[in-house]
């Protein structure tokens, strides 16, 4: 059994198989795991069981995270969309909203899916869980789009390491985006090629982002910059369904996000030292936290 | 030992917030330190270094080292509030600024008998580094064995043996010594669960110290 490395050799199996990526994916992955297709679709039904739990535990919330950073804007935006509904329809709603429960549940210590990092936690879900209601997606479809999602983060792993230390932001929320553009197009119907050029516009497009969280805690910025990047992965999967192509090739996209994640200074690399973390408000907040804490 | 990250791996752990270095991987390293460990812990403690000790309070760090001290998995809601009861463990921190050390690092002393160096590598990913003073790098990701014993001609040969008498087979081998007929240390990576008939053979062999069978952690 090939283990697919880049997304050229991904879409070379696919096609040289007549595989969707998922039915590739989930191949390798069970060879790998040493358990049965089955029984690795259950494990990744699991997980998006414990999404859904997890949204909604965050929209019920408004505790406030251990810090007091985060917390109770997930039930700010409800009520401000049951008054007045979003411009971009109820997707967009939704959407937005539970990003930000995931993420909120994340920061006030309740359980999530790292998917593929804790902070990055309500961007995958967000989409995913929006279409499974709205489109009334089957439970077998959920399991073949979270597959997809994660066959796409584990093929950028391989040439980037998943964490704000290694690569800023880029690489976590990031990598959310592209994984969560991939499911959408999937979702949406779009072929194995749409499916990779979502992701990697979506990634190509938050190039250089970094990670710079106010008192070194996953809550400013991490906690609102999920529903943002949920949104970029709808651009990036409407972008990509319409056949808009990124000139430069995926793995040359994800060549460059471990160049730049390389070249981006330890400052703005989850250490705290410099960015959002470093403003005035940001240190004022640090030194509060000290006596708090 | 490069090891990739798996598909499952990326959508992975359902786990207790806010950070899979901060908090998951500080679970995890309390749970490998107490497989480690392997008897009955009565006292601990963890002395946490740079990013874990900065912002170790507000992740939730000192929670969720405890918590898999305790045996807790990395998605246990009762981390949050893991010091609200006594579960008959004494603990302590320290937290110490050593730009010498890893961001994410930490050392944990259990019982005054035995020391372990970790670190949390990033998304929720550990490694036991250091045991006693001997260096290792214990992923959690196979059920392993791992042994300290004195360095003498035949003992690694025994040791295989026995492993593949079993039909078992060896994912990767790790060996350290102090010196030339000291101790030695040595961590084998097995493909398949870890048998205790096994790791009791081994724990007979003469010249062995001690032996610890590692489970693999959840994912």
């Amino acid at each position: 059994m090939i283990i697919t490395e880049t997304f050229e050799e991904l879409l070379f199996e696919c096609s040289k198989n007549d595989f969707c990526i998922y039915e590739q994916a989930q191949a390798e992955e069970a060879f790998e795991q040493d358990i049965s297709v089955d029984r690795l679709r259950d494990i990744v039904y699991r997980n998006i069981k414990t999404m859904k739990d997890c949204i909604a535990n965050g929209i019920k919330s408004e505790e406030i995270s251990i810090s007091g950073l985060s917390g109770g804007d997930c039930k700010k935006l409800q009520i401000y969309f049951e008054n007045t509904p979003s411009l971009f329809g109820s997707f967009f709603e939704k959407m937005t909203i539970y990003a930000l429960a995931s993420a909120e549940e994340n920061a006030r210590m309740g359980r999530i899916v790292a998917c593929p990092t804790a902070g990055s936690c309500g961007i995958v879900p967000a989409i995913l869980v929006t279409l499974a209601e709205g489109k009334n997606i089957s439970q077998d479809i959920q399991i073949n789009g979270l597959i997809t999602a994660g066959k796409i983060g584990q093929v950028i792993s391989n040439k980037v390491r998943l964490a704000g230390a290694a690569a800023g932001c880029q690489a976590e929320c990031g990598v959310a985006s592209g994984m969560a553009a991939g499911l959408l197009t999937y979702f949406r119907g779009g072929c194995n090629e749409k499916i990779i050029n979502a992701a990697i516009l979506a990634i190509k497009n938050i190039l250089g982002l970094t990670c710079d969280p106010v008192c070194g805690l996953v809550e400013v910025p991490c906690v609102k910059r999920n529903p943002f990047l949920a949104i970029h992965a709808v651009t990036a999967s409407e972008l990509a369904l319409a056949g808009i192509e990124s000139k430069i090739p995926p793995d040359e996209v994800i060549d460059v996000l471990a160049r730049t994640g390389n070249l981006m200074s330890p400052v703005l690399k989850e250490t705290s030292q410099g960015g959002l973390a470093k403003t005035k408000t940001g240190i004022e907040l640090e030194k509060l936290l000290e006596n708090k804490l | 030992m490069t090891e990739k990250k798996t598909l499952l791996d990326v959508i992975s752990p359902i786990m207790v917030g806010p950070s899979s270095s901060h908090t998951a991987g500080a679970v995890r390293i309390g749970l490998m330190a107490r497989e480690i460990f392997n008897g009955e812990i009565k006292k601990v403690h963890f002395r946490l270094y740079n990013s874990f000790a900065s912002t170790g309070k507000g992740h939730g760090t000192d929670k969720a080292l405890f918590a898999g001290i305790l045996g807790w998995n990395v998605d246990d809601t009762r981390i949050k509030n893991v010091f609200d009861k006594n579960y008959g463990i004494e603990y302590e921190y320290e937290f110490i600024e050593d730009t010498n050390k890893p961001p994410n690092a930490v050392r944990i002393t259990i019982n005054d008998e035995m020391v372990i160096r970790a670190e949390s590598v990033g998304s929720g990913e550990v490694a036991v580094t250091n045991i006693n003073g001997f260096n290792v790098r214990i992923t959690g990701h196979y059920n392993s064995i791992l042994m300290i014993y004195q360095d003498l001609p035949g003992v690694i040969s025994k040791v295989t043996d026995l492993i593949q008498r079993r039909g078992v087979n060896i994912a990767s081998l790790f060996c350290d010594r102090d010196i030339k007929g000291g101790k030695a240390s040595m961590y084998i990576a097995l493909d398949s669960e870890i048998d205790p008939e096994l790791v009791n053979n081994i724990k007979n062999i003469e010249c062995v110290y001690f032996t610890a069978g590692i489970r693999k952690l959840k994912s």
